[in-house]
């Protein structure tokens, strides 16, 4: 009978830290999702006399990556990016990075980006509470946060949570 | 003998030299304190076991840059709390804050506290009430033995 207890106290214990090593730390839950996108007004990556706003998207059901030229992972999701490009449009924002060197990176890479909007200080990135980059968001049309992810998007994550709530917010109103 | 003495107090003249704090940066001492303060209580986001304070990040250096501006800029600690946690949540807290969500947190302690209570007031009731009565042939041993 004891032994019993022991063992069902033991297995619990295995079964808590067993859920807990699933979880990730790094997926803290946002408090944006379900808020207005931080207002910004930044200049163009390309165009520096040029600025761009979120209120711009208005209307249109959005994306915003937050990237920079000397993130690996960046690179890592970047095909991931381009695919989505095509389903709805991808706002980049360069996240404290050199001009010289974004620019060379999109040329090398491939330029999937809506528009690409500059914040070398990172200062609007900790509005949105951007703490490792890459990181995606998804607005929808009245400019309000519906998604976040943080880390490189993958494939699977693409097509199982980010394109249907894509199509999801296209088709409602 | 006197040399041994001699020794140990240096021992203890140096361990007890406290370190000395790294100068502020900024030339206000009271505004980097609240800075440093605040920033103790703040967890950065990127090594996640480390304070904003003792983090080197990128991220933990704007951050606290951007909390000095505002302090400066006559903000209130809870202002700036505030402003983290729209932005990061509940998770950038150390202290973290008594909701339905935390009260497992909270509480928790306190049922295993009082699950261990009871277990062991049960287990003393238990004891007690067993407490071996000896046989009548067992008493004879003893007195025997005693002898």
């Amino acid at each position: 009978m004891r032994v019993a207890w022991v063992v069902a106290i033991f297995l619990a214990l295995v079964a808590l830290l067993a859920a807990g090593l699933r979880l990730n730390p790094r997926e803290v839950p946002s408090p944006l999702i379900g808020r207005p996108a931080p207002p910004f007004e930044l200049p163009l990556l390309g165009a520096p006399d040029k600025s761009f706003s979120q209120k711009d998207m208005l209307g249109k059901v959005w994306m915003l990556n937050v990237w920079a030229s000397w993130c690996a992972p960046c690179l890592v999701e970047h095909p991931v990016i381009t695919q989505l490009s095509k389903a709805g449009p991808v706002v980049g924002l360069n996240y404290k990075d050199a001009r010289e060197d974004a620019l060379p990176w999109l040329k090398r890479n491939g330029d999937p980006f809506y528009a690409s909007v500059y914040d070398g200080a990172g200062r609007i990135a900790i509005d949105y509470g951007v703490y490792g980059v890459p990181e995606t968001y998804v607005i929808d049309r009245r400019g309000v946060i519906r998604y976040k992810h943080i880390g490189p998007l993958t494939r699977d994550i693409a097509q199982q949570e980010v394109e249907p709530l894509l199509k999801e917010l296209s088709a409602g109103g | 003998m006197v040399r041994l003495a001699l020794f140990f107090t240096c021992l203890l003249v140096t361990v007890s030299i406290p370190a000395k704090e790294a100068a502020p940066a900024a030339d206000d001492p009271v505004l980097e304190k609240r800075v440093a303060g605040l920033a103790s209580e703040l967890r950065c986001l990127v090594c996640q076991n480390q304070t904003l304070a003792d983090s080197n990040a990128p991220l933990a250096v704007d951050l606290r840059n951007q909390i000095r501006e505002q302090l400066k800029g006559g903000a209130s600690e809870r202002d700036v709390i505030d402003f983290l946690v729209t932005r990061y949540g509940d998770f950038v807290l150390y202290r973290p804050p008594l909701k339905p969500t935390t009260l497992a947190l909270w509480g928790g302690p306190f049922v295993f506290l009082a699950l261990g209570l009871v277990l062991l007031f049960r287990r003393i009731a238990s004891r007690r009430g067993a407490a071996p009565e000896l046989s009548a042939a067992e008493r004879e041993r003893a007195a025997k033995l005693l002898e």
